[in-house]
């Protein structure tokens, strides 16, 4: 018996956190309780990218868009969308501002999101291999065996001009040749979903939205180069997407698309899982495999590359989760349907974990060639609060930051190259007039401090160096003759660090003191920070014709500093002061002060 | 082989294809600076120091880890390229405790030399010290991690030359330290001693337990009668310290700076080693003859290796000689056949011997069989490092010292002897004798070359009048197990094993490439060392064991025969097995 209506809940790790699995039971318990359980089938699927509103929750077929729902929601739902056929107009979307603003396609959110990687996140349920079939899932695959050959297969993913997402952009067609023509007994597929990049999810919500197309592309890649087992190295900390994917190859097991002799073939393509321990380190490609060896993650030198010499000596092409996820669409509609999208040198599109000082923080996925601005303003619906964009920072800790007058640059791995930034695996954070670039860049420097290996002596002595130094500006200890250190440190750094880490970790210095050098000035000549945000270098006062003296900042005050009499204006004593800016908090009346 | 076509600062150059840009650049006359590389270990590209530019990459390459290519063009030095080189080793220099006057590597330290050649008179960097303790555990060795520059050459020896994985990186960023895995201590972790760590380190982050003082302390007391023994390996690198060529023979002059050091009798290892042969040639015949099945028999005169079969493969024990090293047996001697003889008390000899090893400073309190004397057999064991320093101190000229005789009664040694400090010596030496301990006849041709050489494993078939001994030779303690787990194999199927005989040495090329040999041995040093040795062992009248007319009156006078009971009291000794962890 089909449904009338399928509702579709975000079961994506942000929907999650925010008790989505409580609104999924919840529905499926209130349709049983009002006695129309045959009526509509409840769904829990990947992310919807929504993630600022989420839980999620989508009624197809009417495309009605709840957001923000709560377990308490479901009843209503219930009651009023599937037995009534109404909406529930407080839990719409775009309810407040504009009452036509319901359906999914209509969002401005979405208008100009090609999803190609997110195909079928907050489509299908990831834990059901049908729903991947249904929506064409494996015919790449069967396309694969059956009638393209190899250099068919390669061919196709040349003319798309698929590179590879996980940073460098490598051209994918080119890796697997690479393995393909090495002759070796033993070959191996690996997917890199070691993501790491503070605030980034993209690889976590494609695994845990849509497992079977990374499967699906690896299993492809190893009938291309004639490897028999696949790896997806996987972070510790991404449990969901560990049990989808766990759910997804044990489902491909049964139907015989993984395992032996898959669709009747010949071939034969096994998967398993290996958990990473934290490391971010382990996501450069040599350490990843060090790690799946059992061994420390470190890097070791390249020549020779994986893909000639990987996995125990053995070639090993290694593909990142976003890359290994256009591969079967590419296969079905054509590599020219690809390149069609995107700029002369990057196609398709590439999705972005959009977060910060910006109103609609989620997961986006745009053409190549798509402007900052647009993904800022049009997608990501501005900065919060009416305050002025400042920067905007891409690629993660490894990468730079992007100043306003650079907004109209259409996104590609080139562009943001010559931006002094990377594409690095899709990380994008907005900053606003409040945060202050120095501690900013100070922040992202402690972070690939933190995560070096400790291997190569320029990225774990130079790191330290450099971020000691960038802890003296914030704390206005700076001297000019810093400039100079920095830039000889980030050159070492650029120039001798054995990985990408340490190579690309000045990145955020580099280019702060490009675009930034002024606030750096202020902090180091001025002992000033313009953002008012490093602790050090703000005075809190009390400006005593607002002041009422409630007293209230003097009881907060953890050291005593502030004084006054009753009804009278207090005052701070800026020598006993500590700046943690508790009484600028308490403060009802905008009394208390920085500068 | 390929050959490749490049340029390298505008010169054309043709190499094997596969060479490194660093050796590659030797032949324009270049020696790119490095810090981390050694010419033992697969590049592990850790210190940045020898990166080039390479046209057409957009990134600096490291020069040791990158092969040529054909058509490649390097540039070797610029500006910017000695500009990150100097960066580096000042960025290293800021974290490094710059105590060079006291550090045991100063003025043979790799890191003090780079800078120095850099010019770098100041640091721009601030010091930033992790105040690590040292780790003075085990007795051979101190670990002294705030001193290390993470160029990982020690833990890469450790595990992929000598297969022990005693020591790890540990920590990450700039915490990153070297320590035995799991963060024990070196005395409780599988650490055999053999130092080849030390040996590899560039700067004083491991280095011997030097015992310097307890020796110069003991040459002072008038009561005691300070005696002194040197292995075979000693005198062909000793040299090295003294500006001889690698290889060249310093024994007389060694004997000379003993006597002049103080000491009142100088014997030598090579006679214990010579004995060592008669017990253990007589042990393996035994076995040979009478009892088959209790083959292969294994040697046991390496202390890092007798170590090693206790942690690791402690199954083998019945196979392993009981054969004390000749360093012990000699320690034995002459406290019980020397002190008899010229009737001095036991008590008051203070036996001090000079190794290439830091894991004799282990042996000579292994077990209870070292004090078979009712001594302690070795007082205290120094390595050719120590001795070195001693001399020098001591203010002899090591040079221009005329030659000087051994000591009898325990001094006059054979080639067999000698050749113990090589590779695959202890192997020729036994079948020199053993050959005459089954024929009853002496051999033609003393020469068993098959066993000589680097090659991690040598087999052989030595022909003994028809009968036919299989014997294997392996040094690098990572060769060992393709040996042993054949023998496991072979006995685990209830099969005879593969081999009759095996030499073991835990280190490359054997003694003559001990952990405590002077630094900056590499193959080529090893060589020049062998090759030492073996003109030693062609220069000698006699060249086997038995031969030796000290070795016959010992067991004349004392002894009696091979493995008699005097022998099995004073020459044998006994294994246990014992965990990798403790």
């Amino acid at each position: 018996m089909a449904y009338k209506q399928y509702i579709l809940v975000c079961g994506g790790t942000g929907c999650e956190s925010t008790r989505s699995d409580a609104v999924y039971k919840g529905i499926i318990k209130e349709l049983e309780a009002q006695g129309v359980a045959g009526d509509a089938q409840v769904v829990k699927t990947g992310c919807f990218g929504f993630c600022e509103k989420g839980p999620v929750v989508k009624i197809i077929p009417d495309e009605t868009l709840y957001v923000r729902v709560s377990p308490d929601d479901a009843k209503e739902i219930v009651a009023e969308h599937v037995v009534k056929g109404r909406q529930v107009k407080r839990l719409v979307y775009g309810n407040t501002e504009s009452k036509a603003r319901v359906k999914i396609d209509d969002l401005d959110f979405y208008q100009k999101q090609v999803r190609i990687v997110l195909r079928n996140c907050g489509v299908i349920d990831p834990e059901n291999v049908n729903e991947y079939i249904a929506r064409d899932g494996y015919v790449a695959l069967e396309k694969a065996l059956t009638t393209m050959s190899n250099d068919d297969i390669i061919n196709e993913l040349k003319i798309s001009g698929l590179r590879g997402r996980g940073g460098a952009g490598f051209p994918t067609w080119k890796k697997w040749i690479f393995s393909k023509d090495v002759v070796s007994d033993e070959k191996f597929i690996v997917c890199n979903a070691d993501e790491g990049d503070p605030g980034a999810y993209m690889d976590r919500s494609t695994l845990e939205g849509d497992p079977h197309s990374v499967l699906e592309a690896m299993a492809i890649a190893g009938k291309v180069i004639g490897a028999k087992q696949g790896f997806v190295y996987i972070r510790a900390e991404y449990p969901l997407a560990i049990h989808r994917l766990e759910v997804a190859i044990k489902q491909a097991h049964e139907l015989g698309l993984l395992g032996k002799n898959i669709l009747g073939t010949d071939f034969s393509f096994d998967i398993e899982l290996r958990l990473g321990a934290g490391a971010f380190v382990c996501g450069e490609e040599t350490a990843l495999l060090a790690s799946i060896e059992g061994k420390r993650g470190m890097p070791v030198p390249r020549p020779p590359f994986p893909a000639v010499k990987g996995l125990w000596g053995k070639p090993t092409v290694i593909n990142n989760v976003e890359t290994l996820a256009n591969i079967p669409l590419i296969l079905q509609k054509g590599g020219a349907w690809f390149a069609k999208i995107g700029t002369e040198t990057s196609k398709g599109t590439k999705v972005f974990a959009l977060t910060g000082k910006i109103n609609n923080t989620g997961l986006i996925e745009v053409p190549m060639g798509t402007t900052l601005r647009e993904i800022i303003y049009d997608i990501g619906g501005g900065i919060p609060h009416g305050k002025k964009f400042k920067a905007v920072q891409t690629g993660g800790p490894s990468g730079g930051v992007i100043k306003a007058e650079y907004l109209d640059t259409p996104i590609d791995y080139e562009n943001l190259l010559k931006l002094g930034s990377i594409m690095g695996s899709g990380g994008m954070i907005v900053m606003d007039e409040d945060d202050c670039m120095v501690d900013v860049t100070r922040f992202y420097l402690e972070f690939t401090v933190d995560e070096s290996c400790g291997k190569c002596a320029p990225c774990r002595n130079g790191g330290r160096q450099m971020l000691n130094i960038l802890e003296r500006i914030t704390k206005g200890q700076g001297v000019e003759d810093d400039f100079r250190s920095m830039r000889k440190i980030g050159q070492a750094m650029r120039r001798a660090s054995l990985c990408g880490l340490g190579q690309t970790a000045p990145n955020p210095v580099m280019s702060t003191l490009t675009y930034f050098e002024d606030e750096y000035l202020a902090h180091i000549n001025d002992k000033k920070c313009p953002a008012k945000k490093c602790s050090h270098l703000l005075a809190y006062s009390i400006l005593t014709n607002k002041c009422i003296g409630c007293g209230a900042c003097a009881k907060k005050c953890p050291v005593n500093a502030i004084s006054g009499e009753k009804r009278k204006p207090h005052l701070i004593d800026s020598k006993a002061c500590i700046k943690c800016g508790e009484c600028f908090q308490v403060c009802k009346f905008d009394a208390v002060i920085k500068s | 082989m390929k050959e490749v076509s490049l340029k390298i600062n505008g010169r054309q150059v043709t190499v094997p294809a596969g060479t490194s840009i660093l050796d590659a650049s030797k032949k324009v006359q270049i020696k790119i600076p490095t810090l981390c590389y050694h010419p033992d270990l697969e590049a592990w590209a850790a210190c940045g120091v020898c990166v080039v530019k390479v046209e057409g990459s957009p990134k600096m390459l490291r020069a040791c880890s990158t092969p040529v290519e054909e058509g490649m063009s390097i540039i070797t030095h610029d500006t910017e390229i000695i500009e990150v080189r100097k960066t580096v080793i000042e960025l290293i220099l800021a974290s490094h405790p710059n105590e060079c006057l006291t550090c045991p590597r100063n003025q043979n330290c790799e890191l003090q030399t780079i800078a120095a050649d850099f010019g770098i008179r100041e640091n721009p960097f601030p010091q930033r010290l992790r105040n690590l303790p040292e780790d003075t555990s085990s007795s051979g060795l101190v670990l002294h991690p705030e001193k290390c520059i993470g160029c990982g050459r020690c833990a890469k020896v450790c595990q992929d030359l000598q297969g022990v994985w005693a020591l790890e990186f540990l920590g990450r960023g700039d915490g990153t330290r070297i320590a035995p895995a799991g963060d024990v201590s070196l005395a409780n972790s599988p650490c055999i001693q053999c130092g080849q760590c030390s040996a590899h380190c560039p700067v004083g982050a491991i280095y011997e337990k030097s015992e310097c003082h307890v020796v110069w302390n003991a040459l002072q007391k008038s009561d005691l009668y300070p005696i002194v023994q040197i292995a075979p390996a000693v005198r062909v690198a000793i040299g090295e310290s003294f500006g001889f060529e690698s290889g060249s023979l310093q024994t007389g002059k060694l004997y000379a700076a003993l006597r002049q050091l103080g000491f009142k009798a100088v014997f030598d290892t090579n006679f214990a080693a010579d004995l060592t042969i008669m017990e253990e040639g007589s042990e393996f015949v035994k076995r040979f003859t009478e009892a088959p099945e209790t083959l292969p028999l294994i040697t046991s005169c390496c202390p890092a290796w007798v170590d090693y079969l206790e942690k690791f493969y402690h199954d083998l024990i019945p196979y392993f000689s009981t054969a004390k090293s000749p360093q012990s047996m000699l320690g034995a001697m002459s406290k019980t056949y020397y002190a008899q003889k010229l009737g001095i008390d036991p008590a008051k000899i203070f036996m001090v011997s000079i190794m290439p090893c830091t894991a004799k400073k282990f042996e000579i309190a292994r077990s209870k069989e070292m004090f078979s004397s009712g001594h302690k057999d070795i007082d205290v064991s120094l390595t050719t490092r120590e001795l070195s320093r001693m001399i020098k101190s001591a203010g002899i000229d090591f040079a221009n010292l005329p030659e000087e005789n051994v000591d009898s009664i325990l001094g006059n040694y054979t080639g067999a002897g000698t050749i113990f400090g090589a590779t695959g010596g202890v192997m020729e030496a036994a079948l020199r004798t053993v050959y005459t301990l089954i024929t009853k006849k002496e051999l033609g041709d003393v020469n068993f070359v098959d066993v000589r050489g680097l090659e991690g494993v040598k087999e052989a078939t030595v022909d003994v009048e028809g009968t036919k001994v299989n014997v294997a030779v392996a040094h690098g303690m990572i060769h060992i197990a393709s040996v042993l787990d054949k023998v496991r194999k072979a006995i685990a199927e209830g099969k005879p094993s593969p081999y009759h005989f095996i030499e073991v040495m835990a280190c490359r090329g054997g003694c003559v490439g001990g952990g405590g040999q002077p630094y900056g041995a590499d193959d080529t040093v090893r060589r020049k060392r062998t090759a030492g040795i073996y003109t030693d062992d062609e220069r000698s009248i006699k060249r086997c064991s038995h031969l030796n007319p000290e070795i016959q009156l010992l067991y004349k006078e004392f002894l009696e025969h091979p493995l008699s009971h005097k022998s099995h009291e004073l020459l044998h000794t006994s294994y246990t097995a014992r965990p990798e962890y403790k």
